[in-house]
């Protein structure tokens, strides 16, 4: 078969051709994989929900985003609600994104009713491999720098700035990073509850 | 020309890392472990298997002028749909990934094997190419990856090989890369002339 001549009419009729072809294959493809992709964040965040609250057990229920101004910008915060089996209150999972070394850094941070801090689990991280990345195991309970049980009540810091919280080594601002995204998480969860509580005692006047 | 000179063509002779220093982008960035080199080996060498073998079907109905914008779009449409299966079905390796499987769009390597072997060749022969152009890449990928895995984080695919205090950072950081690649090319060099 010849070669089709570069004519404006050819051009323009390939260009448009192609154009609407790939068009709706893409169109196809995007139509029958929306549907797991979504499942799969869904899972991530549940699968996320019970590791970062001791395992078993658990119902979330409910998911609100409270919204708090820290260093001046307004940040929004999602509350993930947990009860046990018996319908206990188990505490919360908090959703927080802080500016790490390499990008977002947006952890899961589990509390229980008291605010202690019972696991965490990094959702989304950009931060240098075999470097920042180590958080993921660094804070956990038999990591080098274990937070969990803390009360961020009184704010966590890295022992560089006086604090009781082991850096990772040669990554203090990804440490620092981290840090700062479970106590805002706290500060989140802490209001929120006692703004509902507010609430509540409000409707009952 | 025959097919095994074509898919060894890509793998020793024209190397598209060793040989054509072409898609230096994700051969720097991704290769910090050697899952992640070969992963991203395999993804680049899919799309372009497919954009080979489309572009070769519709080379003749592709008038001169505008061949570059087509090809492009064929490309891009094969990423978008590795994309959004890779997303779909394998999330963990997505995850590492992610990042740059839109960047294999402008990887040279799929539009430079569309203009230079593509175009002319039937699609049997388009097909050979791209398996061989895609390991020669994956091949060079998952090697780069797991020299800077050994010697930056003491394993090979996670698996633990050297103690801890041998570990340079070095290598896992983007220094190491440049600095691994230089002597995998000196090495491959070597062979080549002998």
């Amino acid at each position: 078969m010849k070669k089709l001549e570069s004519s404006i009419t050819n051009m323009v009729i390939v260009l448009v051709g192609v154009a609407l072809i790939t068009g709706a294959i893409l169109a196809y493809v995007n139509h029958i994989t929306t549907g797991p992709i979504k499942e799969q964040a869904e899972k991530t965040l549940t699968d996320g929900i019970k590791k970062v609250m001791g395992g078993g057990e658990i119902t979330v229920t409910g998911s609100d985003p409270y919204s708090q101004t820290v260093d001046g910008k307004e940040l929004t915060y999602v509350i993930h609600k947990v009860n046990d089996a018996q319908g206990k209150d188990l505490g919360a999972a908090v959703e927080s994104t802080t500016v790490g070394f390499g990008g977002d850094l947006k952890v899961l941070v589990g509390f229980d009713s008291n605010g202690n801090i019972l696991g965490y689990t990094i959702l989304q991280t950009a931060e240098t491999p075999g470097l920042g990345a180590k958080a993921e195991t660094w804070f956990q309970k038999d990591g080098k720098g274990s937070i969990i049980g803390m009360n961020p009540s009184a704010e966590l810091k890295v022992s560089k700035d006086g604090g009781q919280v082991n850096a990772i080594t040669a990554s203090t601002i990804t440490s620092r990073a981290f840090l700062k995204a479970v106590n805002n998480a706290y500060s989140a969860y802490k209001k929120s509850s006692a703004g509902s509580q507010n609430v509540a005692s409000n409707d009952n006047k | 020309m025959n097919y095994i000179k074509i898919l060894l063509n890509g793998i020793f002779k024209e190397n598209p890392t060793f040989v054509l220093l072409l898609g230096m982008c994700p051969t720097l960035a991704t290769t910090t472990s050697a899952i992640n080199g070969l992963s991203m080996g395999l993804a680049t060498m899919f799309v372009l298997i497919c954009s080979n073998l489309v572009i070769s079907l519709i080379k003749n109905l592709t008038p001169d002028m505008v061949r570059i914008p087509v090809f492009v779009v064929v490309i891009a449409s094969f990423v978008t749909i590795l994309q959004m299966i890779m997303q779909a079905f394998v999330p963990a390796i997505y995850a590492t990934l992610g990042l740059y499987i839109p960047l294999i769009v402008v990887n040279c390597i799929i539009l430079g094997r569309a203009e230079a072997f593509a175009c002319k060749n039937g699609p049997l022969q388009s097909i050979f190419d791209g398996i061989g152009m895609g390991l020669g890449f994956s091949l060079a990928l998952t090697l780069l990856g797991a020299v800077r895995e050994l010697l930056g984080a003491g394993s090979i695919f996670g698996i633990g090989l050297l103690p801890e205090t041998c570990n340079m950072l070095l290598f896992i950081l983007p220094p190491g890369a440049f600095i691994t690649l230089g002597y995998l090319i000196a090495i491959v060099n070597k062979f080549k002339k002998a």
